[in-house]
């Protein structure tokens, strides 16, 4: 499986073609060796396309994996010591849709100690079976028992789709357990779909540029991915009371090579993930004592500021401020992005915002392809004015 | 203590783009840049070396001129590097990607710490690291905000999780992932990269490793499959104002103030 060159086809102008339309630069080309491409290849097969018939993508026959094995949509349960994420309910609500497409069930496993009564409330979510593993060695979140744990439910309950929150627990758990089953898993998923063949779509940007990729695991079960908190919505409640399916732990299951010291609850801070009304700051603000302009704007809205990783970067924001793939997704009623040139990374985390203004100098900036209102100006001329304005109108 | 630290080459921008009319790929201009997180990592590895002896050992998987990122860090102070590269490890997936770099490090030779960066620019998972762990059979730790101590054998950290933070005993050998809050990293010596010694990288291709199988490497080796790409889709409503700036702030104002934000 792979792409494949048919040396006899390439010539010197084609080899010297392809060579320079290669994104990844993953082509070289010489006469003496004539035509490779290197592992920097991301088979975006874009010399398929371009190489008249000197590069063609041939696919393998591997053995098939027998998918009417694999039923069912899990969500993994995040919680904290019986307090359930939010992020959880948004992936049942989720999983219901996905599950229903070949009538499969939307399964949900919790693991902790003394969460039995808890677990109920996955049903009221939209969970048609609930398992959960209590046991006293599984209190605290420690990498190994809980691989260990999600590991053998898989392996014994055989779900086809599996859907974690990408917190940070969450995004250390499921890349071990996926390792450990070499299955595939695709990170922070902003769309997903299920096909008639119980192939879950997984769409999210990729290549680190404004790509979207629509990902698919088509050989594997069961097929991982993960979701950030506020992607999808959360369902509404329903009132029920179902006991839970109780599984067996075993010693075996809680060896740990690491131990818990200490636990320090961060000081409560408003997340911006919760935040209705969100000023954002972009590169478009040239220095750290200039955020003072910006704050004075989102004081008299009542707002959360925002920013975008180069920020972060520079420390000028903590990385919970962070909005974007690797920060925050927020889901405001009001976003105002202010000097945020709107890469795709960042986008991705705001999309779910029921409003969003932007102010760029530049009209070509890609953050007006999101805005509702793209303001093309200087936001050292509009933000000082609009504040002097809404203090005057007070 | 002998220290190891994954490190990547990632394209200076991360701005490929769709060309709108071919719907094309286009490539960045900018040339390739150590992983900006992967610096906390090294300077956390240097600075357990000055506290507790060791080396500091450096690994990257990617093509030839990924040796370059190796080469930034011996002038940090790393004291001998990997690269890992051969065809066969191209296309590969959060699957395959971990399971070569697992082998690099077994051929590496005995380690007792692994450290990551929080993730890469390019590839943005954060996932390399705990399967690369899994790989290894050996305990990690993510999101590793503080380092404190070594003893008997274990490294005491600190780590984010969510709404609090958390103190581990890790027994090692064992893998934890940085982040940017850990330390400061310093910056690469003149002095080390005029007495630069080629000989400190040593590269390595599937036939040094283990286990050779090729179906468990790059494409081959992913079970993940991108079906295609394509342009993030637009938003429908979309409004471009355009004046001069007092026009701006008062469309603005009017704007924010008709939707009851004001």
């Amino acid at each position: 499986m792979g792409l494949v060159i048919h040396k006899e086809k390439v010539t010197a102008e084609l080899g010297e073609k392809l060579k320079s339309i290669c994104p990844f630069g993953a082509i070289s080309y010489d006469v003496s060796n004539g035509l490779s491409i290197g592992m920097g290849c991301k088979l975006c097969k874009l010399c398929v396309k371009k190489g008249e018939g000197a590069v063609t993508f041939e696919e393998e026959q591997a053995p098939k994996v027998d998918k009417s094995l694999w039923n069912g949509v899990l969500v993994f349960c995040e919680h904290f010591h019986g307090k359930i994420h939010n992020v959880t309910f948004e992936l049942l609500g989720k999983a219901k849709e996905l599950a229903a497409v070949n009538g499969h069930k939307v399964l949900a496993l919790m693991i902790g100690s003394d969460i039995k009564d808890k677990a109920k409330e996955l049903y009221c979510y939209g969970a048609d079976e609930v398992y959960v593993y209590d046991d006293p060695g599984l209190k605290d979140f420690l990498i190994e028992p809980y691989t260990n744990v999600f590991y053998s439910f898989i392996e014994e309950v055989k779900p086809s789709s599996i859907l974690v929150g990408a917190t940070n627990v969450g995004r250390s758990l499921a890349p071990r357990v996926a390792a450990r089953l070499k299955t595939g898993l695709t990170a922070d998923c902003t769309s997903l779909e299920m096909t008639k063949d119980t192939d879950l779509v997984q769409i999210r940007p990729a290549f680190g540029g404004n790509i979207m990729a629509r990902i698919m695991t088509p050989n594997h079960r069961p097929q991982f991915c993960t979701v950030r908190y506020k992607i999808f919505s959360k369902p509404e409640r329903v009132e029920c009371d179902k006991a839970p399916i109780m599984m067996k732990v075993t010693p075996q299951m809680l060896v740990s090579h690491a131990q818990l010291l200490d636990v320090e609850m961060k000081p409560e801070d408003i997340d911006i993930s919760e935040a209705e009304v969100i000023v954002q700051c972009g590169r478009g603000v040239k220095s750290k004592a200039d955020l003072a302009m910006v704050q004075e704007l989102a004081d008299l809205l009542g707002a959360r500021m925002a920013c975008t990783r180069p920020l972060v970067e520079n420390n000028w924001f903590d990385a919970k401020h962070q909005i974007g793939l690797s920060g925050r997704t927020v889901k405001p009623k009001l976003l105002i992005c202010v000097g945020v040139s709107g890469a795709v990374q960042t986008v991705a985390g705001m999309k779910g915002s029921d409003l969003i203004i932007a102010i760029n100098t530049d009209p070509k900036a890609p953050i007006f392809d999101v805005a509702n209102y793209g303001f093309v100006g200087d936001l050292y001329e509009i933000v000082p004015r609009l504040t002097k304005m809404i203090r005057e109108a007070r | 203590m002998d220290i190891l630290v994954c490190v990547k080459q990632v394209p200076g921008s991360s701005n490929v783009k769709v060309d709108e009319k071919t719907g094309l790929l286009v490539r960045p201009k900018k040339g390739n840049k150590l992983n900006p997180y992967d610096l906390f990592a090294i300077e956390a590895a240097l600075e357990l070396r000055e506290q507790y002896g060791g080396t500091v050992r450096i690994l990257t998987m990617g093509p030839p001129q990924a040796a370059e990122a190796l080469e930034e860090c011996l002038w940090m102070g790393c004291d001998e590097g990997f690269l890992i590269t051969d065809r066969a490890f191209g296309g590969a997936d959060v699957l395959a990607t971990s399971y070569t770099i697992s082998q690099g490090i077994r051929k590496a030779g005995p380690v007792d710490l692994i450290i990551c960066g929080k993730q890469t620019t390019d590839g943005d998972t954060a996932q390399v690291g705990a399967e690369t762990a899994e790989h290894l059979g050996i305990p990690h730790l993510s999101n590793v905000t503080r380092i404190l101590s070594v003893e008997d054998g274990s490294v005491v950290v600190e780590a984010n999780q969510e709404n609090m933070i958390v103190k581990e005993k890790i027994q090692m050998p064992c893998l934890i992932c940085t982040d940017s809050e850990v330390n400061t990293p310093r910056l690469p010596s003149y002095r080390r990269k005029k007495a630069m010694d080629d000989s400190l990288i040593h590269s390595f291709t599937l036939n040094d490793f283990e286990d050779k199988d090729n179906t468990h490497y790059g494409l081959k080796g992913s079970p993940t499959q991108v079906q295609k790409v394509f342009p993030p889709e637009k938003s429908t409503s979309r409004v471009m104002v355009e004046g001069s700036s007092e026009e701006l702030a008062e469309k603005l104002g009017k704007l924010l103030s008709e939707r009851k934000f004001i």
